[in-house]
């Protein structure tokens, strides 16, 4: 849902980002508002996750320029731990897998952590399961995952669901969920979306990073972004991802090309 | 003529291991009473043969990256602990007390299935495991037969729903705590074992088991050391296997200056199943040692062995893992991992296998990976609100209770994994 005077939640301006010696992220301007949903779309390759580790402080990346505010504050000085604890929330693309470690436990402690960065008091183990027991239903999963190591051995689909179900008890003011929909069945599909739009409020916003129009059917974009080569392309609403489906990416190429002309022209 | 042995090395008493071994010996001596004495005859001999035999130095493949000399700091007298704070005692289970001098089975009532073993018997049958293992002359077998006042031996037989827990504390006080167990497992019996040995001061506890597992008998077997600082352990688990048997041993030490534990496995005639789980922890300057040995003997045996070993500050973990594999051993299946995570630059670890294999149609698989805390699983913690040190402590716990979790459940009041890690008020 698009309000204009709606608070800005996270503003992105130039970031660029670098792994290693190789810049990824060349210029990366984006700003989204309460009650927005936003798509992010684009090649492989094009920096989509990088730009979601980034946002979310993984050491792999180096911030080379640009700014990011989260409420107004500047984000990129952030620990990891207190972006999440301030209700950034990262899908991953690949979540990863943690043997010896409880989901159950793993969950507690990640839902108190954030409980703190609210300012609420932590859950006991007894109010947690209640509470667990209670998202469980909006994933649809099996309370058997919770007794599991996290992530271990869980097949593709489930792990995304696993997403879905920290994001339902992390209550996030920004999630960004990159390609929570891909390995995912037509009924998980389902299921994982209905979570997303169950959670999605006028004061928390979302950015999805998906390939495919068949999750936009079901979550309604306000925006869709075309990233390539590390800077987002273009911008638009949700039928730019009906374009996208139509035309493919080869337009994109001309596109660079043209913005790669345009700076040496203007400097 | 006990006396007579010990006047060599006392009459070669200089300062040094040597004279550090004679006053021990005499010490050892000393304290027995005559007649009550049913080991008397054994320690002599051990008293004999040790007096006899140099401490082992670093230049004994076995004692490589071990140094023993340390060990002759301690005070040369045999403690006497006395009885020390315990949690409560899980259900179903049974504990003993060892302190070293008094018989743990006084004023016990022994579940149904286990009956002492004393006497001749207990004369005909104390050591042979450990001859047939070939642990006999280990120097920490040796240290523990010469000094050892008590012996608990056990018969085993049929199914005994108690799980037995053995339980020494050599608390705060100096000296050398020796303990020696005999279990025998008649064929098709089944038990469960836990050791728990805990220590609080510069002292080392000694202790030599020795099982025996009949045709189809089962042995569960943990064992749960968390040390001290300034504490020693040596422990040697012998186990001799008939066929059909199956012995699962499970041990987690760590915390000691200087502990050392060699499981040392028969399968006499093969066609026998054996476990070994075994995670050990080396912190400060701590040194954690596993040489763990298996034999088979005849063929058909399997073997699935599990090693995990954590390195922090300046603390030493090693591993060497002998499996031998002879002609008479067709169609062997052994496994054995050792993980390793190293966790401070200055940590080192040493992890070996050692297979001789002769026989031609034998699985034999093994591996050794050492490292650090993983990044991606670090950021995926933190990427929750997890903070820095939590994920890390997190994942640590993680790696560790993968070994902790196969204790038996006996362990689950001792906090195997607070104690471990020295986060718990003693
Ligand atoms: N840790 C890393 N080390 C080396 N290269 C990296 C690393 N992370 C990203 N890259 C490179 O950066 C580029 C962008 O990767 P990124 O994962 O952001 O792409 P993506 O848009 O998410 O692609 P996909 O649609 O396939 O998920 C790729 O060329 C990738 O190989
Ligand atoms: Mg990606």
């Amino acid at each position: 849902m698009i309000r204009p005077d709606a608070p800005v939640l996270l503003e992105i301006r130039d970031l660029t980002a670098r792994v290693e010696d190789q810049p990824i992220l060349k210029g990366v301007s984006l700003t989204i508002r309460a009650g927005e949903i936003h798509a992010v779309m684009g090649r492989n390759g094009s920096g989509k996750s990088t730009l979601s580790k980034v946002l979310a402080g993984h050491p792999a990346y180096t911030v080379t320029g640009g700014t990011v505010l989260y409420k107004g504050e500047d984000l990129l000085s952030l620990e990891p731990e207190l972006r999440a604890r301030a209700g950034l929330f990262l899908g991953f693309q690949y979540p990863v897998e943690i043997p010896g470690v409880s989901n159950l436990e793993f969950l507690r402690v990640a839902t108190n952590a954030r409980r703190a960065g609210k300012g609420q008091e932590e859950l006991d183990t007894f109010a947690f399961e209640d509470l667990v027991r209670e998202r469980l239903q909006v994933v649809q999963m099996d309370p058997a995952f919770l007794e599991r190591s996290v992530n271990e051995g869980f097949s593709g689909g489930e792990k995304k669901r696993n997403e879905i179900l920290q994001m339902a008890l992390l209550d996030p003011l920004v999630a960004v969920l990159d390609e929570t929909d891909s390995g995912l069945d037509i009924d998980a599909l389902r299921i994982v979306a209905g979570g997303v739009n169950h959670l999605a409020g006028p004061d928390n916003a979302t950015l999805l990073i998906t390939h495919y129009q068949r999750l936009l059917d079901v979550i309604t974009p306000d925006y869709v972004h075309v990233m390539a080569a590390g800077r987002i392309l273009r911008t638009g609403g949700k039928e730019l991802a009906l374009e996208l489906e139509e035309r493919g990416y080869d337009w994109v190429d001309a596109e660079l090309a043209a913005t790669e002309r345009t700076p040496a022209e203007v400097g | 003529m006990v006396a007579a042995s010990l006047s060599t090395p006392a009459a070669a008493a200089g300062a040094g291991p040597g004279s550090w071994l004679a006053a021990l010996l005499a010490n050892a001596t000393g304290v027995a009473s005559a007649g009550a004495d049913a080991l008397a005859p054994s320690r002599a001999r051990a008293a004999q043969i040790l007096a006899q035999t140099p401490l082992p130095s670093r230049r004994v493949e076995a004692w490589r990256f071990t140094d023993l000399v340390p060990l002759t700091a301690l005070s040369p007298t045999l403690l006497s602990p006395a009885p020390a704070e315990q949690p409560q005692t899980a259900a179903g289970s049974l504990r003993l007390s060892l302190d070293g001098h008094s018989d743990a089975l006084a004023g016990i009532n022994l579940p149904v299935g286990l009956e002492p073993i004393s006497g001749d018997e207990l004369n005909a049958t104390l050591g042979k495991v450990l001859a047939a293992t070939g642990s006999a002359e280990l120097w920490p077998v040796l240290l523990n037969g010469a000094t050892a006042q008590q012996v608990l031996a056990l018969r085993v037989r049929g199914t005994v729903a108690t799980t037995l827990e053995l339980v020494s504390d050599a608390g705060a006080g100096e000296g050398i705590l020796p303990l020696r167990l005999l279990l025998v497992l008649e064929p098709g019996a089944s038990l469960e074992v836990l050791q728990v040995h805990r220590s609080s001061g510069a002292n080392l506890t000694s202790v030599v088991l020795e099982a025996r597992l009949g045709e189809g008998a089962e042995l569960r077997h943990g064992l749960l050391a968390p040390g001290a600082e300034t504490g020693c352990l040596l422990a040697t688990v012998a186990v001799e296997q008939a066929t059909g048997s199956r012995y699962s041993g499970v041990s987690a030490h760590g915390g000691w200056a200087l502990g050392r534990l060699e499981p040392r496995l028969l399968q006499r005639e093969g066609a026998a199943h054996s476990a070994l789980k075994a995670l050990q922890l080396a912190d400060g300057r701590q040194i954690s040692d596993t040489h763990s040995q298996m034999v088979f003997a005849g063929p058909d045996g399997r073997l699935e062995q599990l090693h995990k070993a954590v390195a922090d500050g300046q603390g030493r973990s090693v591993f060497n893992g002998a499996v031998q594999v002879p002609r008479a051993a067709q169609r062997t299946d052994a496994a054995q991992l050792s993980r390793n995570l190293l966790l401070s630059d200055r940590a080192r670890i040493d992890t070996k296998p050692e297979l001789e294999i002769v026989a031609d149609d034998v699985r034999c698989a093994h591996g050794a990976t050492v490292s650090r805390l993983e990044q991606d699983e670090l950021f995926y913690l933190q990427s929750r609100g997890i903070a820095a040190d939590q994920a890390a402590r997190l994942l640590l716990r993680g790696f560790c209770e993968e070994v902790l979790q196969e204790l038996p459940e006996a362990a689950r009041p001792w906090q195997a994994l607070a104690s471990l890690l020295g986060e718990q008020g003693r």
